[in-house]
């Protein structure tokens, strides 16, 4: 349908621009509140000069310069705004806020249930989630009102912690498939540069080729799975990853190299939420940031350490700490 | 619009047109004797076949439409709106040069004379009830192979065509191979000689161009000592406001250690009932393989069958039916093993779309004085959405000792979390269909000719297209 579609894509940049324009004018004031709980912790990187989160009374020119930090990280960031998910008309994730910008690795733990993999879903546009408040902008463009391919294409990927199996595709096909997707219309992929590329990911994760001419995920062991959800990774190069519990159902030998392959494709243009029940796997993909769910909400935010005072105290600890969010 | 370049260009987009009709010949609507004689008239048909002519419309008359066990569908066919012989008065031509200039278009839009080119031994153009062209290779020529339309067949080589015509299909078989063997008009002839293996594919191109038509091809292929041929058959009609009907008779005849094998995909509009009756005889050692893709029209029965009659002779049927909404694939295969050693294979699967309905239906006969024969049946069906229906009827009778037989069926959905899979990585929900669809028949389609799968491949492409919002 044409017209709606036209109407949509005139909609879309001047609701970014005045948006844009609505938080550069706001950007003085949110300043301090924008660390406040529920948001991402305040401890900068030392290297991370150019961000300038800190919590103290920001002189002019530390404004400035945050001025044209949000501006950048409006546009480089996947935002969660306070979101709240149903299914079947029950609340599991509750007023759930999250930053992950490009460059930045975010782990999330959490006790079984607390929504990891319903967020992790919704991201990715699950059509049995019902989001009834928030919001969710991709590099400034709202996420929820997109298909779920069209998200896809445009940069998130999930890696899924059950994936599921497509009988008679090989991976050699589906993954061209996908890829195909993301070029115009009329033009046609390289095979040759796409099976070397293939090739590659593959040695990298320490796959046997073998795999290409194996349907998707048919039959393949619990580990294999994770694997081949890592080398799609690899391969649709997206600018958000999202990976629901990779690390379980994996030797310590596959760990480490699934952690390698994810590492090999860390860098600024990639963001990643990394859902994990075990501080073991932190070890090997260092996260900037840890994030602590509970009842589908965040508890507790923190730097790498807050992992292991999390497996040390539990669950009941990161609760306690809980704060109602400064605001919804 | 240009056409493209594959084995069988029947997609709907190129299939759904039509030019204004120029018939010279014409039998009117409705099927009495008038009709009969009128066809066997303008075909100067010999005194045997307008006997056999006459004795088909009898048989037809008397015969119940089979709705005690097949589709109630089959009332909607009014036989008397439909007119049953149709043609632009000329001879069949040689050269493309010469066929008509409407008709010529017809199939240059359909890229038959490319393919002629590229990568066939021979072509056969049929337009509503008569062949307009045919042609094939001076060297496949040279070789003694005959490839002609049947009315040439019959004329010219009444020696050969007499001693098979009839015995495969006897005409009391069915109420359509009845209705056929009564106003019967164009199909193929082919004969190969003894020991010659024909490289390239023969093709037949079957167009419908009117509407309220019924097109009533008869092939007869026979296969002489130890050759070997691939016939291939495409398919397409645009899609009128009323019922079209196709109701063909195929004869194959392999004699000793002959290969037949037997391509179609057809691709019919919505509104066609494709009811055709289709048959094998292997001699000894002879092989007749069925590849069957159906995909289109409004009701399909087809059920390709081989009469395994010498020692070790073979069958085998490899079909594909994709039902989608509003359609009815009733389709599957006979196996009728009459000798020892008789080996026979069915590989069924079926796609259902939406409301689309997909029925097999097979038939594997070895009787009890018969030894070492084996039959080895799959059919899978592929449910696409909850409102997808499909039923498997198969009837196995296997007596006798050191006989073996081995049955699978299998029905799968495509569930709601592969296509989210599949959409996640990017793909819109109808490629996600239509590469699961892919998927299912993959380890079949592999079997096929490379031209083919090539071409059923984007055939699925399209029907998912159109059939996902
Ligand atoms: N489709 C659904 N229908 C009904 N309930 C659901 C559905 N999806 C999730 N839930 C419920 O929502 C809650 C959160 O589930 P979710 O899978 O998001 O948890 P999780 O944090 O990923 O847990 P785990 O660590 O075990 O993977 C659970 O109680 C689950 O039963
Ligand atoms: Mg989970």
């Amino acid at each position: 349908m044409p017209v709606p579609r036209l109407s949509r894509c005139l909609w879309r940049p001047m609701r970014f621009c005045l948006s844009l324009l609505a938080r550069v004018q706001a950007a003085n004031w949110t300043l301090g509140l924008y660390h406040g709980v529920g948001r991402n912790p305040p401890a900068p990187r030392s290297s991370d000069t150019k961000r300038a989160r800190d919590s103290r009374e920001p002189n002019r020119s530390q404004i400035c310069r945050s001025d044209v930090y949000l501006l950048f990280a409006f546009m480089n960031e996947l935002n969660i705004e306070n979101l709240h998910i149903a299914v079947n008309g029950q609340e599991i994730v509750r007023g759930l806020t999250l930053r992950v910008p490009r460059g930045e690795v975010h782990a999330l733990m959490g006790p079984n249930g607390s929504g990891k993999s319903t967020l992790a879903k919704v991201l990715a546009g699950h059509p049995d989630y019902q989001v009834t408040a928030g919001r969710v902008l991709m590099d400034g463009e709202n996420l929820l009102e997109l298909e779920p391919d069209e998200r896809a294409r445009r940069g998130l990927f999930l890696a899924f912690q059950y994936p599921s199996e497509i009988p008679g595709v090989t991976i050699a096909n589906f993954l061209r498939a996908a890829l195909q997707s993301r070029v115009p219309e009329g033009e046609e992929l390289e095979a040759t540069d796409y099976y070397a590329k293939l090739y590659e990911k593959m040695e990298l994760l320490g796959m046997d080729r073998s795999f290409t001419s194996r349907a998707v995920n048919e039959g393949f062991s619990g580990g294999e799975k994770k694997r081949a959800e890592i080398l799609q990774l690899a391969m649709l190069e997206p600018k958000y990853a999202v990976l629901d519990e990779t690390d379980s159902g994996l030797d310590i030998d596959a760990l480490k190299t699934v952690a390698h392959g994810v590492n090999s494709l860390r860098g600024p243009d990639l963001g990643i939420l990394l859902i994990t029940h075990y501080q073991r796997l932190l070890n090997y993909i260092v996260p900037d940031y840890v994030h602590v769910m509970v009842g589908g909400r965040i508890v507790r935010s923190g730097r790498k350490e807050l992992a292991l005072e999390l497996e040390e105290r539990g669950y009941d600890w990161a609760r306690e700490g809980a704060v109602e969010p400064a605001f919804r | 619009m240009k056409t493209e370049t594959s084995a069988v260009n029947i997609d709907r987009s190129k299939g759904d047109f039509f030019y204004p009709e120029a018939h010279v010949r014409d039998a009117g609507a409705g099927l009495s004797e008038r009709t009969v004689r009128y066809i066997s008239d303008v075909k100067e048909d010999p005194d045997w076949v307008r006997e056999f002519r006459l004795r088909g419309l009898k048989t037809f008359l008397e015969k119940p439409l089979p709705t005690h066990w097949a589709s109630k569908d089959l009332e909607a066919i009014d036989f008397d709106k439909i007119r049953y012989y149709l043609s632009p008065g000329t001879e069949t031509k040689r050269s493309w040069e010469e066929v008509p200039d409407d008709i010529k278009r017809t199939f240059e839009r359909l890229g038959i004379p490319e393919q002629e080119r590229k990568f066939l031994a021979g072509v056969e153009a049929q337009f509503d009830s008569e062949a307009v062209y045919s042609n094939i290779k001076k060297a496949v020529g040279e070789q003694g192979v005959i490839f002609v339309g049947s009315t040439e067949g019959l004329k010219n080589y009444p020696e050969i065509f007499r001693k098979w015509f009839g015995k495969v299909i006897p005409i009391a078989d069915n109420k359509f191979s009845a209705l056929n063997s009564a106003v019967f008009s164009g199909g193929s002839f082919i004969y190969v000689p003894p020991g010659v293996k024909v490289k390239h594919p023969l093709q037949a191109y079957f167009r419908i161009n009117a509407e309220n038509f019924g097109q009533f091809e008869r092939t007869l292929i026979i296969a002489d000592e130890g050759s070997e041929v691939t016939y291939m058959e495409g398919c397409t009609a645009p899609k009128f406001n009323t019922p079209t009907l196709h109701s063909a008779v195929v004869e194959l005849v392999a004699l000793k250690g002959a290969k037949i094998q037997y391509i179609t995909v057809q691709n019919w509009a919505s509104n066609v009932f494709n009811l055709v009756t289709k048959r094998g005889l292997a001699q000894e050692n002879a092989e007749v393989k069925w590849i069957d893709c159906n995909i289109g029209s409004r009701l399909t029965m087809k059920y390709p069958s081989v009469i395994m009659k010498g020692r070790k002779a073979r069958g085998e049927v490899l079909s594909i039916a994709l039902a989608n909404d509003g359609q009815h694939q009733d389709t599957g295969a006979k196996m009728i093993h009459a000798a020892d050693e008789t080996t026979s294979n069915i590989i069924s699967k079926s796609i259902s779309i939406g409301k689309g309905r997909a029925t097999y239906r097979g038939l594997v006969h070895v009787p009890k004085h018969l030894k070492n024969c084996k039959n080895n049946t799959e059919c899978d069906a592929l449910l696409i959405n909850s409102t997808s229906r499909t039923d498997t009827y198969p009837a196995i009778t296997v007596r006798g000792t050191g006989n073996a037989v081995q049955h699978e069926a299998s029905v799968s959905q495509v569930s709601a979390e592969q296509i989210f899979y599949m959409q996640q990585r990017g793909l819109s929900e109808a490629q996600a269909m239509s590469l699961s669809v892919n998927g299912f028949v993959n380890d079949l389609v592999r079997q096929f000719p490379m031209e083919y799968s090539v071409e059923l491949k984007r055939l699925i492409e399209l029907e998912m297209e159109g059939s996902v919002g």
